[in-house]
Order: C-alpha cells, then sequence, then structure tokens
C-alpha cells in the first residue's frame, strides 16, 4: 500500500503552492489512475478537486482545458473534434478503457512524464503550452526537454486551434497494454512528427520536420529519406517488451503509413 | 477520517485511512460484488459507478469520494436483471467473476449510448476483461440489452 501521511484538498492556489515548497515529499494527486505504479510514499497528498480545474473553454485562436479535466470529456467534447479533424479525440479514445479515460486527468498525464504515455507525442506534435501558476506558460516542447518536472501547479494547457491532417497509432499487444511503440503526425503547412515509447520519453524528431519542411515537392523518394532520417533520429532502444531492432520495423512502417495519410 | 458517501442512494458515514482506495473501503463494509482482480487498473473487474460513470475503484483513493455517488450491481438490481436474462439465453456466462462489473459498464452506456453501434459497444467495453467466455456471445447479448426498450 501507498505510503502517505494525510491527504488535502486545499481551497487555494497559494496554498497548495506553500505545501509543494515545504516539503519535497508533499506531491500534487491528478487523476490517481498511474498512483499505484509511479508513487510509493508521499508525506501529504494534495488533491485539486476544489480549485476549478475541471473545464474546457474556447477561445478565438484556442482551446484552454483545465488540469483537472478527465480524459474522457476530452475525447467526448464537439467542438475539441474540429481540431484535425478529430485527431486529438481518437488519439486519446486509444488510451487504456474507458473506466480509466473517466478518472485519468489531462494535468496527471503530463506532469507524471511517463515514458509509456500515448498523450506525450500528440501534445508536442499539436501546439500546446502549459500554464503554470508561479512560472507562467511555457510550450509542451520545453516542458519535453525539462530534465526536472517543475515544482509548480499546472493550471491548465492551451491547444492552438489548427486545420489539417493528424495520425496517431499506438502499437501495443492490447488496447489496454502499455504502448511498444506510439507515433503523431500532423501537418498543416509543415510536417511535425514525434515518437513515444521508444521506450524512453517522447521525442520531436526535428531533423525529419526540418527535411519535410524544406522539401518542394513529397514523393515516394522523399518519403524513404525521411523515414531514414528518422531512424537515425529516433534513438530507439531495448526494454521487456520489444527489442530496438523490433521498434526500428514498426517505426519504417508506421511512419511511411503516417506520411502517406497526412499528405493525401 | 470520516466520509460521508451515497452508496446505491444509501447516505453513509464510513471511516476510512487516507491512503485507501475505494475497492478495500466497499468491501470492507460488504460489498462484495465489487471484486479485486488486477488491481491496477488493467481488468476492470472492480468497476463501480462514480456520479454515473464508470471507473476503476482499485484506483479511486476512497477520501475523494467524500460527498460523491457510488453505484454497485446492488444499486442497479433491476437492470442487471434484464442484462443477466440476455446472458443466460446467449450463454454468454461462466465463472461469472465480471459479471457485477459488465453490467455496470453495460448500464453506463445505455445511459450514454442507448443506440450503440458495434464497435462503440467493443470500444466500450474494452477495459473490462472476462477470461472465460470471450466475447461474442456477451457482445450478442449486450445488443439485445440496449435493443429492449422496456
Amino acid at each position: 500500500m501507498m505510503e502517505i501521511n494525510k491527504y488535502v484538498a486545499p481551497n487555494s492556489f497559494d496554498e497548495v503552492y506553500n505545501l509543494l515548497q515545504d516539503n519535497k515529499l508533499n506531491k500534487i494527486i491528478g487523476g490517481g489512475a498511474w498512483l499505484k505504479i509511479s508513487m510509493k510514499k508521499a508525506d501529504t497528498l494534495i488533491g485539486l478537486e476544489n480549485l476549478n480545474l475541471d473545464y474546457i473553454k474556447e477561445e478565438n485562436e484556442f482551446f484552454e482545458i483545465g488540469a483537472m479535466t478527465p480524459l474522457r470529456k476530452i475525447e467526448l467534447n464537439k467542438d475539441i473534434r474540429t481540431l484535425f479533424s478529430g485527431f486529438f479525440n481518437e488519439a486519446i479514445s486509444k488510451i487504456m478503457g474507458v473506466t480509466v479515460r473517466n478518472i485519468a486527468t489531462i494535468g496527471g498525464s503530463i506532469m507524471g512524464k511517463f515514458a509509456f504515455s500515448d498523450l506525450l507525442p500528440v501534445l508536442v506534435v499539436l501546439d500546446v503550452r502549459l500554464k503554470f501558476y508561479k512560472i507562467g506558460e511555457l510550450s509542451f516542447y520545453e516542458f519535453l526537454q525539462m530534465a526536472k518536472i517543475p515544482n509548480d501547479i499546472l493550471l491548465s494547457i492551451k491547444v492552438s486551434k489548427g486545420n489539417g491532417l493528424g495520425y496517431f497509432h499506438k502499437v501495443s499487444k492490447t488496447h489496454l497494454d502499455f504502448a511498444i511503440l506510439n507515433l503523431a503526425v500532423v501537418r498543416t503547412d509543415r510536417f511535425k512528427i514525434a515518437v513515444g515509447s521508444r521506450p524512453r520519453i517522447t521525442k520531436l524528431l526535428v531533423n525529419t520536420n526540418n527535411f519535410l519542411n524544406s522539401q518542394a515537392v513529397i514523393n515516394d523518394d522523399v518519403l524513404l529519406q525521411a523515414i531514414e532520417i528518422a531512424l537515425e533520429e529516433a534513438d530507439l532502444g531495448d526494454n521487456l517488451k520489444a527489442s530496438k531492432e523490433y521498434r526500428e520495423v514498426l517505426l519504417k512502417s508506421y511512419l511511411k503509413r503516417a506520411l502517406k495519410q497526412v499528405i493525401r | 477520517m470520516k466520509i460521508n458517501i451515497i452508496i446505491n442512494e444509501q447516505r453513509k458515514e464510513i471511516l476510512i485511512k487516507d491512503n485507501e482506495y475505494l475497492i478495500d473501503v466497499l468491501r470492507r463494509n460488504n460489498y462484495l460484488s465489487v471484486r479485486r482482480g488486477c488491481d491496477n487498473t488493467s481488468c476492470g473487474v472492480c468497476t463501480v459507478l462514480l456520479n454515473d460513470k464508470p471507473v476503476p475503484s482499485c484506483s479511486v483513493l476512497a477520501i475523494r469520494c467524500n460527498n460523491q455517488r457510488i453505484t454497485t450491481v446492488e444499486g442497479i438490481a433491476d437492470e442487471a436483471e434484464k442484462l443477466a436474462k440476455y446472458f443466460g439465453e446467449e450463454g454468454a456466462d461462466q465463472c461469472g467473476f465480471c459479471n457485477p462489473s459488465m453490467a455496470l459498464t453495460v448500464y453506463s452506456l445505455k445511459l450514454e449510448n442507448p443506440n450503440a453501434s458495434d464497435d462503440e459497444i467493443k470500444e466500450y467495453l474494452v477495459g473490462n476483461l472476462c477470461r472465460c467466455t470471450g466475447y461474442v456471445a456477451q457482445h450478442l447479448a449486450i445488443k439485445r440489452y440496449l435493443g429492449d426498450k422496456l
């Protein structure tokens, strides 16, 4: 059983922030779906349920999603479905089952920074900014590159509106298993490709994106060259679920499929 | 600490520890239809409805259910009986271990999407594993249940 001294659900952000600074064993809990595998010990576990962070708001340029919004609520949101022809909703629907998506929150999925996450590749290819209580806003890409998760409160995420095509694929033995590899690609006027479950944390394939974005015409030769660059850049590895070689075969195959789909 | 919780429409005051999960509290209070399976959100047999939405009770801290509504299969007895009839007729039942959780998830699907297509039924139930029957007979039974408007 997880060791916690006590659980609190404060009524103010200041209170939460001060608790976080007081003791490094004081931790925020999101939905709690992965609590058993991610946290063995906490002094004070801090719930954010009294801070009204469960919402989806549409602004002119972006959607703002509160950190405590369950994944299922985002998946079913009709306005979010207008982003990249439903790419975001579709990707979320591949995460575990409905029961888990009813409790897992967008904030918990981000702050956990789990390497197996199906959500991280999707967020990095969408234009997403994270809004924190003290450090303010930063791009999701900056967050992904940080060695240490900020000791701050994630308030919301802002997803820029955009049109274009998106592709997401999760390779796993069963729907409920963690991914062996996951891949997200969007194309607006530019390509953005990210690979997750490498098995390390999600990586944006910057060189591959730059190569594709510098091409006047995208033909089969260009696609093959892009795949070669991606294989070199993705830095795939081994773990108990799959070997590096198997992941390379998967990436080659699914990236080709993804690119063909988004250049239709 | 004590939490106030409504279980199957009955208001209860229950003493819990801060790190206790909902499944432990329910089973300790004799709601034994809530089964323990994988204990890590993978199998779905611990499913209960939290404010009418299916959730894995093995991963919900009981303390977060203060002032919330919980429904176990006993709370949807009439609907569960209807579903059981179709499960019986289609031969969709063997050991019965997953039935209470399956009934709750199917009931929730009926509330959310009563005209669910075949694919929608499959997607909705992906988190509820059955170790003995396979899923074909259950699928047929669930379709008949959803089609039963009485």
